[in-house]
């Protein structure tokens, strides 16, 4: 606690003293308006703070912050990107924003990815950020998947994390036979379930194969895409899953672990807050990567990069490339992105992250062990409509797994018709 | 001069709205009123009908693709499961009529505190919809929910109704025959102050009890109350949407969307965004809804004739 306030005082001076040799140069000044999505209290608090810090780099400039509930922000950054666009506004990376690419409501912003300072530091993030080979905003805050497990359950059967798929099999038969549920899932809200396909479809037949469905290229009919859904009612059928699952959100399923009904949880980090306040420390749950499936296939992971734009229609450009320049840098990550903020991982190379197991174990599993590559979400790499009928297909195959024939036909149709 | 000083025998020569003050005034009141139908109903109706002609995004440029959304109605599962559910709604939901008559006969009497328990009857139509569905949502829970412990009192397995794709439209129409029962209740409650004593009487001298005193002579006499809870019954039933949105959120697997439902998923919800085709489907519920609008119209319209 008081390590990282001493720390990010002293980021603060160094942001503030870099700040007053650059306003000299060029200072900025009228009104800068950011929408942020960012309406939970903990990433509202970092965010507000963050915009207060410079501001007060920038006295000059009058700072406007609009705050959106993040569902609603979905639906609405549609109207307020035509109509009234602010001059910085945060989304989601990868296929997430192509449709207002596409329509020309982001501003390319190329020239700053040509920067030394951000294309040195941001390269691992530049992928997901290119659509026809150019940059149309900046990430700020990234965060690793994989699967949350109660180490004490593990330990008190002698289990340990899996490094391949029969591993990972043989687990979860102990638990069963012990009255223990391998995953606890929440599929009402049909999200839940992309992630265990993109995993399984990642481990099956790696990040390659993965991106060209989501580009389209791939009948769902394909029997590789077949192999995957076998893997998949492998764990379906052993009865893996916590039952009932299509009636829970992915907060009302966390309990089955919290009570140690079920043993493991496929989720992003931000699982681990919730969690952690249910009361569990951090000596009962630990963090593994998603086990091997197929022998010699690449490991690669989902990562959802939450990012900054500068709309088409913004009024103050100038003063948003600086403010989008100012998240990006090395000492605002390494503080928007501690335990005690956003607890996530900075997508600056240089900044550092904080002293937290699962922040350190994804960091290292996303630097270090993912070869194939790092892919978005299954809702952001697949467009809206395939996602939105797939993820209800996948829903559907874990409760009924018999009639993944009929679903996969319908998504087949979904397909030709989605990437005419 | 002379002339100047005759007194003026002609009538004052009125305006152009003193002449048609009567033909004109009700236009005026009426006027506000018609202004806002038209921006807010009429026109949408017409705008509807033209953007599901289209492809569009609601962003890009919109496409003209004539009938194209329609046909693609024609061969979309997902649709002709809301269709369905939407007529399951329609028959079912019918059932808060008689509900409502029972209950408003049962508390249609004199005894000590009967307005709190006529209130108490109607609280569930004061809740939000919102609150319903949540409450029902709970109730139904396959293991921790009430209804699930109460059929293991009598020997039932737990049982998962929004979880299971056959049950759950069925468990939301229960949840929303809750609120609606309550009103069509204070409708029959209204309705039998009106009716006539000197009728039930005569009724009684002739040797009309019980049933047959329910069915020829008050329920006659409740004509009017029953016409408002049809109606209101019918439109309730093809706009819900609250219920399905809190309680299975269409799912599982989209089996408990009905077309108003559908509809905000093409076209509004997180992965949706074609105008067109939620237009299209718009264009079908509002086709539907006519059938009956124009019935209820028509049937008010003949009993001001019969009236006059």
């Amino acid at each position: 606690m008081r390590s990282t306030l001493t720390a990010s005082a002293l980021a603060l001076t160094a942001a503030f003293a870099a700040s007053t040799a650059f306003a000299q140069g060029d200072a900025l000044s009228g009104d800068l308006k950011i929408f942020l999505d960012t309406s939970n209290p903990a990433p509202r608090a970092t965010m507000e703070a963050m915009i207060d810090r410079f501001g007060e780099m920038h006295p000059e400039l009058n700072i406007e912050t609009t705050v959106i509930d993040r569902e609603a922000y979905k639906t609405q950054i549609r109207n307020f990107l035509t109509a009234d666009a602010p001059d910085v506004a945060t989304w989601y990376a990868a296929n997430r924003m192509r449709p207002y690419v596409e329509a020309g409501l982001f501003e390319d912003v190329s020239d700053l990815w040509a920067e030394p300072e951000i294309a040195d530091n941001l390269a691992s993030t530049k992928g997901a950020m290119t659509i026809d080979g150019k940059q149309w905003g900046v990430p700020y805050t990234y965060y690793q998947w994989g699967i949350y497990y109660r180490k004490d359950l593990y330990d008190q059967y002698g289990l340990s994390e899996p490094a391949t798929f029969d591993e990972m099999k043989s687990n979860c038969q102990t638990l069963l036979d012990n009255g223990v549920k391998c995953y606890t899932i929440g599929t009402k809200f049909l999200w839940t379930a992309g992630g265990w396909f993109d995993y399984l479809n990642l481990r099956t037949h790696g990040y390659d194969f993965h991106m060209e469905m989501a580009a389209g290229e791939v009948p769902w009919t394909d029997d590789r895409v077949r192999q995957t859904f076998a893997n998949w009612r492998e764990l379906i059928d052993m009865g893996a899953y916590v039952d009932n699952h299509q009636n829970y959100s992915w907060q009302e399923a966390l309990p089955f672990m919290v009570n140690g009904d079920a043993a493991a949880y496929l989720m992003g980090n931000f699982a681990v807050a919730p969690l952690r306040e249910a009361g569990l420390s951090d000596d009962q749950i630990d963090f593994y990567q998603f086990p091997a499936i197929t022998e010699g296939v690449e490991m690669a992971e989902d990562a959802p990069t939450d990012t900054f734009h500068i709309p088409a229609n913004a009024s103050n450009k100038e003063a948003a490339r600086e403010f989008l320049r100012f998240v990006v840098s090395a000492e605002e990550q390494t503080i928007i992105n501690n335990g005690e903020n956003l607890g996530q991982l900075p997508v600056n190379a240089s900044a550092s992250i904080d002293d937290d197991k699962f922040l350190e174990q994804g960091f290292a599993m996303l630097s270090s062990n993912s070869p194939g590559g790092v892919a978005q979400f299954f809702d952001r790499d697949f467009p809206a409509e395939m996602a939105a009928e797939a993820m209800q297909g996948f829903q559907e195959f874990m409760v009924f797994p018999d009639n993944l024939d009929d679903i996969l036909a319908r998504l087949e149709q979904v397909r030709e018709r989605v990437y005419k | 001069m002379t002339v100047t000083a005759l007194p003026d025998t002609e009538p004052p020569k009125r305006g152009w709205y003193k002449r048609n003050e009567i033909a004109v005034t009700p236009w005026l009141f009426l006027a506000p009123a018609i202004l806002f139908f038209a921006v807010y109903v009429v026109i949408p109706i017409f705008q509807s009908f033209s953007i599901s002609l289209y492809d569009w995004d609601g962003l890009g440029q919109a496409e003209y693709i004539g009938l194209g959304n329609y046909a693609e109605l024609m061969n979309d599962r997902a649709f002709e499961v809301s269709l369905w559910n939407n007529l399951k709604w329609l028959v079912f939901y019918l059932l808060a009529i008689p509900a409502g008559l029972f209950i408003a006969l049962f508390l249609n009497q004199t005894v000590t505190g009967i307005r709190i328990y006529k209130s108490l009857f109607f609280f569930p139509f004061v809740l939000s919809q919102v609150v319903v569905g949540l409450v029902f949502a709970w109730f139904y829970l396959p293991n921790e929910g009430l209804l699930s412990n109460m059929l293991a009192l009598v020997g039932f397995g737990p049982v998962n109704v929004l979880g299971d794709p056959t049950w759950a439209t069925y468990g939301i129409i229960a949840a929303g025959l809750w609120p609606q029962t309550a009103y069509c209740m204070i409708l029959y409650l209204t309705g039998l102050n009106a009716v006539d004593p000197e009728q039930v009487e005569a009724a009684r001298l002739d040797g009309a009890k019980g049933w047959k005193m329910l069915w020829y002579v008050i329920i006659p006499q409740l004509k009017p109350a029953t016409f408002i809870a049809f109606v209101v019954t019918i439109i309730g039933a093809l706009r819900s949407f609250d219920l399905i949105s809190i309680m299975t959120n269409g799912g599982p697997f989209g089996q408990t969307r009905v077309l108003s439902f559908y509809m905000f998923e093409k076209a509004l919800s997180e992965y949706g965004f074609r105008m067109g085709y939620g237009a299209a489907i718009a264009v079908v519920l509002f086709l539907i809804m006519l059938v009956f609008i124009s019935y209820f119209l028509w049937s008010m319209y003949r009993d001001e004739q019969g009236g006059r």
